[in-house]
């Protein structure tokens, strides 16, 4: 063997050596918590989209100025202290001293004031504040004010909303357009974005925020200290359920945030794993009429649908399948929320199917129904949507209506339900759709997106009009607390006369991980602070 | 030769620039609108109207189509309209773990199907020949994902030899990243094993069949040296071709085996970019991939001249 053979092989020995030796196991020990998310991150700016998985990425880095806590009331997050004058008409707040952003720079008011204003020109709780406000301004490095034209009752409950939240970034980046995007992510919550291992569709990663100046209380719903207990967490897209699951089962992650539920006898049997339900408020499945053409254009035909739908336990099986999970719910704000009321409710709840037909039917005979086609959007590769559809669609038929249940995909979905026209202007028209909204964005007027219903036409995709269904839900964040569940009353009462929308039952989705970690809270959305892992 | 690489090269161009503007016109002419997928299920038409404009989603077809190629000639494939990534970048990212499959599946599936492919023309009829067949339908029937959850089972669940998904890349240590990519290669490779094996086996059966394999047995030559170096040498032809088809299959439609093994591959990159309407990757992945193909069939085309002396170019 010559001399550059022997340093050749030599070499190559020791490389293949340093490949084997360089495995993660090599590597410093430190504590990771991995996690299979609901979905992928693909968005950064938790202003620019209502998508959760960018809420919860928002969690990670950013703090918010409140936060609801264990009972749903809001509690000073970033916030130390906050008065509000007698008149309600200015409230002053005063920020927490050491905030830090991840840059190294201190949180200033600015910041707290820019991020309310970029905030508040798209999401739909900050827009209606905005008309309430005169200004938002600093008075100080570490004080700011909102002072209203008028009082508003729910200031705190928007700056404290938990499913789009008010993160606060730093004011540069709160300065952007709200409809361009923010691709920055330095916050001052209680983890880092670590932005060169990010791989859209496959990976994310945050580490520990050391500069991070948790609260002193202890930990209670999204409030209190939020004390991050891992050094370093992960999430991983596994696209296949069966895949996130069986990984699950040999430890490669720790938790996954929404397990499929046909999935869950085999997560059960394992003793080493937790299934449990955090969110206690649930989601609300939804299916949405076009109102601006026939026949969900007559109020009638849409209180058809109504007896048509009757039993919800028939959408929520078909979604979930897991009785544990499911609660038939008529009520337009959530049921188990102090908003849950039966006003309005009429007699399609009881559920005798034969009854509910015959009425439906007489209903649609009323509403001048003909046997026109009704296009109900079925996007196929999104369970929760597609099983819907097609129960809906069974549900019509049964009725006597002509149903073209149109196989799409939730892209094509997200674009041909902005179609106002009819089939005779555009063949792409659309009679239904379904999604669902989180309960605790559902459970307010205020939040509740399919339920304005203002007749200008710029209203959620459907676009319902009544002048007398607007006027009570704008009385809503007028009112003091103790008059708001009278409002909330008649405005269900009017909503089931009109029929924005049909609730096709409440359901919760559970979180499965493994039992060497503790500390998962009960939040209606999965956060990963105060979770240690043994 | 050169003359005709230089053609060839030549003649891909068009290939390309036509595939660039079908692939163009026909994701803005299907329907989707990533603007209300990015202002989510609860933005009204206003909003989604707004983040349409900043993106210049309303912008005339072909003022889009002229941005985007005045930016390809410039080498920049745009960035995605989603995380704003360089399309270059999430590329990038995901060809590692694309070419290692291939490698991987082609090197496990070349080493078994040819040998059971020649194995199964010689003794053709034989027990053997029939079992090869039927190993061959057996991996053409079963789906990939059933073989894959049964793969994951068997050697990740049961025997704890191996990590259910994931991957890991080179730099991070050889055996993490082996053992991420041995179920599913295995799993790819038990199609292209029976796709390989049977048309080796056709192949060599024609081959077996002419007169100078009579001439050389009787000869005197040994088995093996007729059927590897007079019988195979001659039957490669349609063999390369197979090949070369599934290097161009494997590094662009393995979304299946890349979705159950987690795996960050080009396949799921596109199928997530389709989903989404992410125009820009979706066109920057065709243009690689649309490049990738002319470039296997370039070397197809090669590899017959070397194994075959009578095609000349």
């Amino acid at each position: 063997m010559s001399v550059y053979r022997r340093n050749a092989f030599r070499a190559t020995a020791a490389g293949a050596l340093a490949l084997i030796l360089a495995s993660p196991w090599s590597a410093i020990a430190q504590s990771v918590l991995r996690l299979v998310p609901q979905a992928d991150l693909k968005i950064l700016d938790t202003v620019q989209t209502t998508n959760n998985i960018t809420s919860n990425h928002g969690y990670m880095v950013y703090d918010t100025l409140f936060s609801l806590d264990g009972k749903l009331a809001a509690k000073p997050q970033m916030v130390e202290s906050y008065s509000k004058s007698p008149d309600s008409l200015t409230w002053k707040f005063k920020l927490r001293p050491g905030l830090k952003f991840h840059d190294g720079q201190a949180v200033t008011a600015k910041d707290a004031v820019a991020s309310i204003l970029r905030f508040s020109k798209r999401i739909p709780a900050g827009v209606t504040m905005m008309q309430f406000a005169k200004e938002i301004v600093a008075t100080g490095g570490d004080t700011f004010e909102i002072r209203l034209n008028k009082p508003f009752g729910l200031v705190l409950e928007t700056l404290a909303g938990p499913e789009n939240p008010l993160f606060v970034t730093r004011e540069a980046d709160a300065q952007l357009d709200p409809n361009t995007a923010m691709t920055t992510a330095i916050g001052s919550g209680p983890f880092m974005f670590v932005r060169e291992e990010w791989v859209p569709g496959s990976k994310v990663v945050y580490k520990k925020n050391p500069d991070y100046k948790p609260r002193s209380e202890p930990a209670d719903g999204f409030a209190g200290g939020k004390l991050a207990k891992v050094d370093r967490v992960e999430w991983l897209v596994i696209p296949d359920s069966n895949t996130a699951v069986q990984a699950l089962i040999k430890g490669e992650v720790d938790i996954i945030e929404i397990p499929q539920t046909d999935l869950l006898p085999l997560v059960r049997k394992d003793p080493n794993i937790t299934v449990k339900v955090i969110d206690r408020v649930g989601t609300q499945a939804i299916y949405r009429m076009n109102h601006l053409i026939p026949p969900f254009n007559n109020a009638k035909a849409r209180q058809a649908l109504l007896y048509a739908t009757g039993d919800q336990r028939d959408y929520l099986s078909s979604m979930i399948g897991f009785a544990e999970y499911e609660k038939p719910c008529w009520a337009v704000f959530i049921c188990g929320t102090p908003f849950e009321t039966q006003a309005g409710v009429g007699d399609w709840a009881k559920g005798d199917k034969k009854a509910n037909i015959e009425k439906a039917k007489a209903l649609l005979k009323e509403a001048g129904y003909k046997g026109e086609k009704v296009v109900v959007l079925d996007p196929v590769e999104t369970h929760l949507a597609h099983a819907q559809a097609v129960v809906t669609a069974q549900k019509l038929r049964e009725i006597g209506m002509t149903v073209e249940l149109a196989a799409i995909d939730w892209g094509t979905q997200s674009a041909r339900r902005q179609i106002k026209d009819g089939p005779d202007k555009n063949p792409g028209a659309w009679n239904i759709f379904h999604t669902w909204g989180g309960g605790l964005a559902m459970n307010s007027p205020l939040s509740n997106t399919p339920t304005p219903s203002a007749c200008d036409g710029k209203n959620w995709f459907g676009w319902p009009c009544d002048e007398e269904l607007e006027k009570i839900r704008l009385e809503f964040p007028l009112a003091p607390p103790e008059k708001q569940k009278e409002i909330v009353e008649r405005l269900q009462k009017r909503f089931y006369e009109v029929v924005p929308y049909i609730p096709a039952g409440q359901f919760f989705a559970p979180v499965a991980f493994r039992k060497n970690l503790s500390g998962i809270l009960d939040t209606p959305r999965l956060v990963l602070w105060n979770i240690e892992k043994k | 030769m050169y003359v005709f690489l230089i053609r060839r090269v030549l003649a891909a161009i068009p290939v390309v620039v036509v595939v660039t503007i079908f692939v163009f016109a026909l994701l803005h002419l299907a329907p989707g609108d990533p603007a209300a997928i990015i202002a989510g299920d609860l933005a009204t038409a206003e909003d989604v109207a707004k983040i349409r404009a900043k993106l210049g989603l309303d912008q005339p077809l072909m003022i889009q189509f002229f941005t985007w190629a005045g930016q390809l000639l410039r080498g920049d494939l745009g960035n995605s309209i989603f995380s704003a990534h360089p399309v270059s970048q999430l590329i990038g990212q995901r060809l590692e773990p694309t070419l290692t499959l291939t490698v991987m599946t082609l090197f496990i599936s070349i080493l078994l199907a040819v040998p059971l492919g020649v194995i199964a023309a010689w003794r053709v009829g034989s027990w053997i020949d029939r079992g090869v067949m039927g190993f061959a339908v057996f991996g053409f029937s079963v789906p990939g994902f059933v073989i894959g959850y049964v793969l994951i089972w068997v050697f990740a669940i049961e025997l704890d030899w191996l990590p259910v998904q994931g991957y890991t890349p080179l730099a991070k240590g050889f055996w993490p990243w082996l053992s991420n990519i041995i179920l599913p290669s295995v799993t790819l490779a038990l199609a292209y094993m029976a796709l390989i094996a049977r048309i080796t086996r056709a192949a060599m059966l024609e081959t077996l069949s002419q007169d100078y394999i009579r001439t050389a047995h009787a000869k005197g030559l040994a088995t093996p040296h007729v059927l590897l170096r007079h019988a195979l040498h001659n039957a490669a032809v349609p063999i390369v071709t197979v090949i070369g088809i599934g290097v161009a299959l494997l590094i662009g439609g393995v979304v299946v085996t890349e979705s159950v093994f987690a795996i960050p591959g080009l396949g799921r990159l596109t199928v997530d970019a389709i989903l989404r309407r992410d125009y820009p990757v979706i066109q920057g992945i065709i243009l690689v991939f649309s490049g990738a193909y002319v470039l296997v069939n370039l070397i197809v085309d090669m590899l017959y001249t070397v194994l075959d002396p009578r095609i000349r170019y």
